[in-house]
C-alpha cells in the first residue's frame, strides 16, 4: 500500500520550484495530448503560450483578462488561508458590477472626475454588501458559508439579468437586453490608445502589492494565518473567528465588487446579463495556483489568462476541440495539486 | 550490559528474553544505539529514561512495531524478531499502551473481543473475562459499558486483553499517568500477581517512586544510550533521576508563608462544557495571592481543560465579576485584554493550542503578543533568541517551524515566551507533562521564580510529585467541581487521591 509520511520541514526551495515544475510537467502531457489528436504540438503549444506575447494587442488583451482574476483571486486567498471558503466571488463580481454600474446609469450622462471613483465604491459597496450575506449567516446561525457564497451567484446573476431586461434598460435598446453605454468619463481610462488595457490592471497590481504587505507584516495577516493554520491557537491568541469571518468577507466580496465594475466600466462598457464570464470561479484556480501567496497569484493570474488567449487562438487556426484547452488548464492544476502534496508528505511503500 | 551483571538480577537460568546490542536509527538521529536487555521470568523490570532517551524506540523493536538495524533478540533462547505486532503476540509478547483505544458505546466484554482476532462476545468470553478479572483482581464487570468507566477501569480492560493471551512478557507504556494513586496501587498488586507466576514485565515510567517500588531490576537510557543498570530499591529517587539525565538536581526551594494581597480570584465559576464528551464547571472558587503558587491536582479530563478555556479567555463566562484581577473583574475579557492586564497562560497542548506548527520560532513568539498593526518582526526575533538561550531550547534557529521541535523543547519555548511577558499572574496546566527531567527542574525553578517575585501563579497538574515541590495550597478538580484549596503541610498523597477519585468533597 502507499502511503503519505508528511515531512518535517517541507524544504522552502522545492515550495518555490513546484509550480516551475508543475508548468513542465503540464507541457509534457500537452505534448503528449496534442500528438494523440494528430495535431503538431510544438505549434500547438507555441500558440497557447507564446502568440499572445508576441504583439501589442496581445499583451493588452493580457491584462484585460488578468485584472478580475488578479483581483479577486487576491481577496479569495485571504479568506481561504484563514480556512474560510468564499466561492462565491462570481456573485459578489455582479453585485460590484450591478452597484457600479447603476451609479454610472443614474448619472447618465454627467461627466466628472468623480463620476469613475464614485462608481468604484459603489461597487465595492456592492460586492461587500452580497458577501455580507454568508457572513452574516456564518456567525449568527453557523449556516456553511461555501453552500451560500455559491447559491448566492445565482441570484446575483438572475437579479442582473432582471435589471437590464428591466429597470436599467436603456430605452432607445430596441428591446435589447442592455443598458446605455457608458459616459466616456464613466469608463476606466485605458493604459494606451489602440488595446483595451485600463488602469484596472495598475489597481490590481496594487492590491496584490499591498495585501502581500498586509500578509507578512500586519497583525491582521499574522491573525489570518493563525486561524487558518491552528483554530484553537487562534483563540488562544484572542483572535476572534467572527471578526475574521466578516473581515475576510468583507474584503473578498469589496475587490470581487471592484473587478466587476472594472469588467462593466472597461472592455464591456455597459451592463448586459453576459457580463459575468466565469472570473469568480477561475480566480479560485488562480489563488490555489498562486499558493494563496498575493505575487504567486499575480503570476498565476497572468499564466491563467495567457492560456484562455492563447487557448482560443489555438482552438481557431488548428481546428481543436474546445474541450481540449479545459483540459490543458485542468493538466495544469492536477500537476500542480500533486507536486503540491508531495513537497509536503513523501510516498512510502507499506505492506 | 543489564544482563548478568545487573544488580539483584535473580539468576533462573534461561533468560525469558535477551535483546543484544540493538540499534535503530532515523534520519538524523540513532534513537537506540546498542542497547541490550536481559529479563528473567518472573521479573518487574523498569525501563527509565528521560522523554527522547529511546524508551519508545526500544520497546517498539520488542513488540515488532519497528525492526532494528542492528543487533538480536532471544525468546526462551530461541532467536525472535518480530515482524509485526500480531507475530509479537503470537511468541506471548503484549502490550499496554499509554492511550487506549477502546470504543465507548460497546462493553467490556465487546471492546475485549475486537481486540482479539477471531472472537465474539460470546458467553464463553464472558465467562473468561470475568475468571481473569478474578484471578488478577481486576474488578471488570464485562457487561459495563465502557464509556462509563473510569481511566483505571479502561486501562484494566486492556490489561484483561493482554492476559487472556496468555502473554508471558507484559510491556506497560507510563500506565500510571492516567491513575490516581488509588489505581496505581491496585495496579501494581495486579503486576505483583503476575510476576509471581512467572510472567515477566517490562515498565516504561519516568516516575521514579514507583519504579522504587515496583521493580527489582531498572536499565536506564539516556540519549538512546544504555548508561547505568541497577536495582531501583538501592538507589534513592534522586540518584535515579541524576543518572537519567547524567547531572546533579537541586530541587526548587521551599516555599514560605504568603501573605501578599490576592490577586487573582475566581467566584461561582460554572461553564458547560462545548464538547461532547467534556466535563461542565460546576461552581468554581479559588483565590491565589501574590507570591503564591496554587496547584490544582486531578486526574486528566476533570475539567482542567475547560477551566484553562475559561481563565485564558477563549470562553467568556456572562458576569465580568466571576474573575477578578487585583479586584478589576475581567471574566469578560478576551484574551489580549486579560494579557495586556498582565496574565500569561501556558495551555497543555503544545502543537495546535500554545504554537502553530507550521509557524516559525519567531512566529511562535508573536502569538503572545498584545500589539495590532503591523507587527515589529526583527523584535519577534530577537525574542525568540533570548528565550531559546535562557530555557535552553534546543533548536537550529528562530526561522525553524515550531513542529520540528521536540515537545520538551518546544514546551521551553512556551513557557519562555509567557514568563518572559513579566507576568501578574501565571496560569499554566500540565507545564512539564512529557518534558524531560532537566527541563522540568529548569522550568520548575523558573515559576518558583516568578511567585518569589510577586506573581500569582496557578499550576494546574496531574503529577502530585510537582504539585508537592511547587505549590503552596493545593486544590482538587473532580468532575468539574473544585475542592477548597489546603495548604500542603496539612495534606498527603493519599488524601488527594481519595479526593481526586471523588470520594470526597469536604
Amino acid at each position: 500500500m502507499l502511503e503519505l509520511i508528511p515531512r518535517r520541514e517541507p524544504s522552502i526551495p522545492l515550495q518555490i520550484a513546484t509550480p516551475i515544475l508543475a508548468l513542465a510537467l503540464t507541457l509534457i502531457a500537452g505534448f503528449v495530448m496534442f500528438t494523440a489528436l494528430g495535431k503538431d504540438p510544438i505549434r500547438a503549444l507555441g500558440l497557447i503560450f507564446l502568440s499572445p506575447l508576441g504583439s501589442l494587442r496581445g499583451l493588452s488583451e493580457l491584462t484585460v483578462k488578468a485584472t478580475p482574476l488578479i483581483l479577486i483571486a487576491t481577496g479569495l486567498a485571504i479568506g481561504f488561508r484563514a480556512g474560510i471558503w468564499n466561492i462565491g466571488a462570481e456573485g459578489q463580481f455582479v453585485a460590484g458590477a450591478l452597484t457600479g454600474g447603476a451609479v454610472a446609469i443614474a448619472l447618465h450622462p454627467t461627466d466628472g472626475v468623480w463620476v469613475l471613483p464614485l462608481m468604484c465604491l459603489a461597487g465595492i459597496a456592492g460586492g461587500m454588501a452580497w458577501a455580507a450575506i454568508p457572513a452574516l449567516l456564518r456567525t449568527q446561525f453557523n449556516v456553511n458559508e461555501i453552500l451560500v457564497s455559491l447559491m448566492l451567484v445565482y441570484v446575483a446573476e438572475l437579479m442582473l439579468s432582471f435589471m437590464v431586461h428591466g429597470p436599467l434598460r436603456d430605452p432607445q435598446s430596441f428591446g435589447f437586453p442592455e443598458s446605455v453605454l457608458f459616459n466616456p468619463g464613466a469608463q476606466m481610462p485605458r493604459l494606451w490608445s489602440g488595446g483595451r488595457a485600463h488602469v484596472g490592471f495598475l489597481v490590481a497590481l496594487a492590491a496584490a502589492v499591498i495585501a502581500f504587505i498586509v500578509m507578512r507584516r500586519h497583525s491582521f495577516g499574522f491573525a489570518v494565518r493563525v486561524l487558518g493554520e491552528a483554530p484553537r491557537a487562534a483563540r488562544f491568541a484572542g483572535i476572534s473567528e467572527r471578526r475574521m469571518i466578516w473581515a475576510t468577507f468583507l474584503i473578498s466580496g469589496g475587490l470581487a465588487g471592484l473587478a466587476g465594475l472594472f469588467e462593466a466600466a472597461g472592455p464591456v462598457g455597459q451592463l448586459v446579463p453576459g457580463l459575468p464570464a466565469g472570473y469568480g470561479f477561475s480566480a479560485i484556480i488562480v489563488a490555489f495556483l498562486g499558493r494563496l501567496h498575493p505575487l504567486g497569484i499575480v503570476a498565476a493570474g497572468l499564466l491563467l489568462a495567457l492560456t484562455y488567449i492563447g487557448g482560443g487562438t489555438a482552438q481557431t487556426t488548428m481546428s481543436l476541440p474546445s474541450a481540449t484547452i479545459s483540459v490543458f488548464q485542468g493538466l495544469l492544476l492536477f500537476f500542480l495539486l500533486a507536486t503540491d502534496v508531495l513537497v509536503g508528505y513523501r510516498l512510502q511503500w507499506r505492506r | 550490559m543489564g544482563g548478568s551483571g545487573g544488580g539483584g538480577l535473580p539468576d533462573k537460568g534461561v533468560p525469558l528474553l535477551e535483546a543484544r546490542a540493538l540499534s535503530r536509527g532515523f534520519p538524523g538521529v540513532k534513537a537506540v544505539d546498542d542497547v541490550s536487555l536481559t529479563l528473567a521470568p518472573g521479573e518487574i523490570h523498569a525501563l527509565l529514561g528521560e522523554n527522547g532517551a529511546g524508551k519508545s524506540t526500544f520497546v517498539k523493536l520488542l513488540y515488532g512495531v519497528l525492526r532494528p538495524d542492528a543487533g538480536e533478540m532471544r525468546l526462551d533462547g530461541q532467536p525472535y524478531a518480530p515482524e509485526s505486532p500480531s507475530a509479537a503476540r503470537a511468541r506471548g509478547v503484549a502490550m499496554v499502551f499509554q492511550h487506549f483505544s477502546l470504543f465507548e458505546g460497546l462493553t467490556v466484554a465487546e471492546n475485549v473481543a475486537l481486540g482479539l482476532a477471531g472472537h465474539v462476545a460470546d458467553a464463553a468470553l464472558v465467562a473468561r473475562i470475568a475468571d481473569v478479572s478474578k484471578t488478577y483482581g481486576l474488578g471488570l464487570e464485562p457487561g459495563r459499558r465502557v464509556g462509563t468507566l473510569s481511566a483505571g477501569e479502561r486501562q484494566r480492560i486492556e490489561i484483561a486483553r493482554c492476559l487472556l493471551q496468555e502473554p508471558r512478557l507484559l510491556i506497560m507504556d507510563e500506565p500510571t499517568s492516567v491513575l490516581t494513586p488509588q489505581e496505581a496501587t491496585q495496579l501494581f498488586e495486579t503486576l505483583r500477581r503476575l510476576a509471581a507466576e512467572g510472567r515477566s514485565i517490562l515498565y516504561i515510567s519516568h516516575k521514579l517512586e514507583e519504579i522504587r517500588a515496583l521493580c527489582s531490576v531498572a536499565t536506564i537510557l539516556r540519549g538512546g544510550r544504555h548508561v547505568a543498570s541497577c536495582d531501583p530499591r538501592a538507589e534513592t529517587a534522586k540518584q535515579l533521576a541524576e543518572l537519567m539525565i547524567g547531572a546533579t538536581l537541586t530541587p526548587p526551594s521551599r516555599p514560605a508563608t504568603i501573605d501578599g494581597p490576592v490577586r487573582l480570584a475566581v467566584r461561582g465559576l460554572s461553564m458547560t462544557s462545548a464538547e461532547p464528551f467534556g466535563t461542565s464547571l460546576a461552581d468554581i472558587g479559588f483565590e491565589v495571592r501574590a507570591g503564591e503558587i496554587l496547584g490544582i491536582a486531578g486526574v486528566a479530563g476533570n475539567g482542567q481543560g475547560e477551566l484553562m478555556e475559561a481563565l485564558i479567555g477563549e470562553r467568556r463566562v456572562s458576569q465580568a465579576e466571576t474573575i477578578t484581577l487585583d479586584g478589576a473583574s475581567i471574566g469578560t475579557f478576551d484574551p489580549i485584554e486579560r494579557r495586556r492586564r498582565g496574565v500569561a497562560f501556558v495551555p497543555e497542548e503544545r502543537l495546535g493550542h500554545g504554537a502553530v506548527p507550521g509557524m516559525t520560532l519567531s512566529e511562535t513568539m508573536a502569538l503572545a503578543t498584545t500589539e495590532r498593526g503591523f507587527l515589529d518582526w526583527p523584535g519577534f526575533t530577537e525574542r525568540a533568541r533570548e528565550v531559546i538561550a535562557r530555557f535552553d531550547v534546543r533548536t537550529t534557529g528562530a526561522d525553524k517551524p515550531a513542529r520540528s521541535l521536540s515537545g520538551g523543547n518546544l514546551q521551553k519555548l512556551i513557557v519562555g515566551r509567557e514568563i518572559a511577558t513579566l507576568p501578574k499572574v501565571f496560569i499554566a496546566n500540565q507545564p512539564t507533562w512529557g518534558v524531560d527531567a532537566g527541563a522540568a527542574a529548569l522550568i520548575h525553578a523558573e515559576i518558583t521564580a516568578l511567585a518569589a517575585d510577586g506573581a500569582a501563579v496557578v499550576l494546574i497538574s496531574q503529577d502530585l510529585d510537582e504539585l508537592f515541590a511547587l505549590a503552596h495550597r493545593i486544590a482538587v478538580i473532580a468532575g468539574g467541581r473544585l475542592s477548597p484549596a489546603r495548604p500542603v503541610e496539612e495534606l498527603t498523597a493519599e488524601r488527594i487521591g481519595l479526593e481526586m477519585g471523588g470520594a470526597a468533597h469536604a
